[in-house]
């Protein structure tokens, strides 16, 4: 299964370190990363492969919902097949 | 990969503006726990629901979490209790039973206290209907629903006349909790039978044994793509709201068979509705004004209405794999913050909403009326919404809550999302006594030479 990670929030240095470094905590396997800064606003998206995670779900997006609240960033972890479902026929 | 605006559009939708799904509703049939000793068959009922809803309410919460879409109500709708109570006993002992079952899963409400009469009553209606009062004032999570006509039967203004005296009676004894008993009943023209919105919910005889219904929502989506097409004329709004119907339904169609592969239990249909809530920014009311209206039941509110509930219809069908329910635009006064404020200005009159039903997906929802209002006035509000769904073939529906004790332009307050809002001035001066009384029945109108 893979998710989508989605940061958002101001620019600063080390986000993506950041982000990855839970992702290799967790055993999540980053297949690819888009990211653009609109006006300071920092986005990034990151498709990730969670087949080999080694906890749970849940725990996985706890981290990152943590790591968003101590860095003022609004993460979110989200299967992919909500965007496929929205935006592929 | 994902094109990260659409990535970005889908976050945007969830987090600024409330894109969810209203509810997972699950649908039970109860007619295999009929038994004639009604213990026995409060028991089955028992059993029977909390095995197969067991889960349901976790499932909800695990399907929210994996896919970051908020999912507001988990709900169970049953076969109307009518049917199970033509064996006899005491009704109100189902609506305890189901109030137990409510306790053990943890869903919000259970929809089937219902009894259909469209034609007349069979054993077990009319002992359900008379108990409705006292089963909402003594349950907090019941809603009961009666259907009284059809467009194919006519409408049988004999329960017209007796829900008019049940509304009034369920208000007053529950008069101390701001008349909330009324929030849960709703009286319905041609119900269907997989709707899985309350109160209104029900599980028809024609479903399977168990079923798994969802409900979208998002008001507030529709109002904000509406925002950014200022100036495009008609044809272009409802091309924009079609198209976002379409995403908001693909939603429901996402969680609706991901909530029935992990329930096993078969997937039933996705209501397309734009149904809205108290909060800022998910309001139907908002859409209209959005289009250009200063403010919601003026005139061109009909018009407005008619729109939006057809480009909605014509968005979410494709997005579905099977639509039913109620599908359209909900207008329930006090769950809707910009019809809040137009009845509180003045300028949403019931009789404005009366109008609005005839093109909306349902009827007078939510709407207080003063505490004088006589059973008999209650009744021809019913008639007359009733008539308007027989005659065009669609679904009405009246949920009034008479505010006893209070007069029009005092507020009532429900709280969550059921809201609060002005009681709005009904016409009393002149009584339809004397044509409610006749009772009788309204006989299925023509279906052609239509103009």
């Amino acid at each position: 299964m893979k998710t989508v990670v989605s940061v958002i929030g101001k620019d600063a240095v080390g986000i993506i370190s950041k982000v990855s470094a839970v992702c290799a905590d967790c055993g999540a396997n980053i297949v690819d990363i888009t990211q653009s800064v609109l006006q300071d606003m920092f986005v990034m998206v990151m498709l990730t492969e969670i087949g080999g995670l080694n906890c749970s779900f849940t725990e996985f997006s706890d981290k990152m919902k943590n790591l968003g609240t101590d860095n003022n960033l609004d993460i979110r972890v989200m299967h992919e097949d909500i965007f496929n479902s929205m935006h592929r026929i | 990969m994902l094109n990260i605006n659409d990535i970005m559009e889908t976050i945007n939708m969830i987090s600024e503006e409330n894109l969810d799904i209203r509810t997972i509703t699950m649908g039970i049939s109860l007619l295999d726990c009929a038994d004639s000793d009604i213990k026995r068959s409060c028991d089955k009922v028992y059993e029977k629901i909390t095995r197969l809803a067991g889960n349901l309410v976790k499932t909800g919460e695990d399907i929210e979490r994996e896919y970051g879409i908020p999912i507001i109500n988990k709900r169970i709708s049953v076969t109307p209790i009518a049917l199970l109570a033509a064996n006899g006993g005491d009704p109100v002992m189902y609506a305890k039973t189901l109030q137990r079952v409510a306790d053990t899963t943890g869903v919000n409400f259970i929809g089937g206290y219902s009894a259909l009469v469209h034609k007349g009553f069979s054993a077990g209606d009319e002992a359900l209907i008379r108990s409705i009062p006292e089963a909402l004032s003594i349950t907090d999570n019941i809603c009961s629903s009666v259907n009284i006509g059809s467009t194919k039967s006519g409408i049988n203004m004999d329960a017209v006349k007796l829900m008019g005296e049940v509304v009034r009676q369920t208000a007053e004894i529950t008069a101390n909790r701001d008349c909330i008993g009324c929030a849960k009943l709703v009286v319905f023209c041609n119900a269907v039978e997989d709707n899985p919105f309350m109160a209104g919910a029900f599980h028809g005889v024609g479903e399977p044994d168990c079923v798994v219904h969802v409900g979208v929502s998002g008001p507030g989506v529709v109002q904000a793509a509406l925002k950014k097409c200022p100036n495009g004329d008609l044809g272009q709004v409802a091309e924009t709201i079609k198209r976002t119907a379409f995403k908001i339904t693909r939603m429901g169609q996402l969680v609706g068979t991901e909530a029935s592969k992990r329930l096993g239990v078969p997937f039933g249909i996705v209501d397309l509705s734009l149904a809205p809530t108290p909060a800022v920014g998910d309001s139907v009311a908002h859409i209209l004004e959005e289009m250009g209206l200063e403010t919601c039941g003026i005139h061109g509110t009909t018009a407005a209405l008619a729109l939006l509930n057809d480009a909605v219809k014509k968005g979410g069908v494709m997005a579905s794999s099977s639509v039913g329910g109620l599908s359209g635009a909900f207008i329930p006064v006090t769950e809707d913050a910009g019809m809040i404020d137009a009845a509180r200005s003045g300028d949403l009159l019931l009789e404005k909403l009366e109008a609005m039903t005839a093109v909306c997906s349902v009827g007078l929802d939510m709407i207080a009326i003063p505490g004088e209002t006589p059973a008999d006035v209650i009744s021809a509000i019913i008639a007359d919404e009733a008539a308007i769904g027989m005659v065009n073939s669609k679904t009405t529906a009246v949920r009034v809550i008479p505010a006893i004790g209070k007069k029009a332009g005092e507020e009532l307050n429900f709280g969550g999302l059921l809201g609060s809002g002005p009681i709005m001035k009904v016409n009393l001066t002149k009584s339809p006594k004397r044509f409610i009384d006749r009772a009788g029945r309204i006989p299925a109108p023509l279906q052609s030479l239509k103009n």
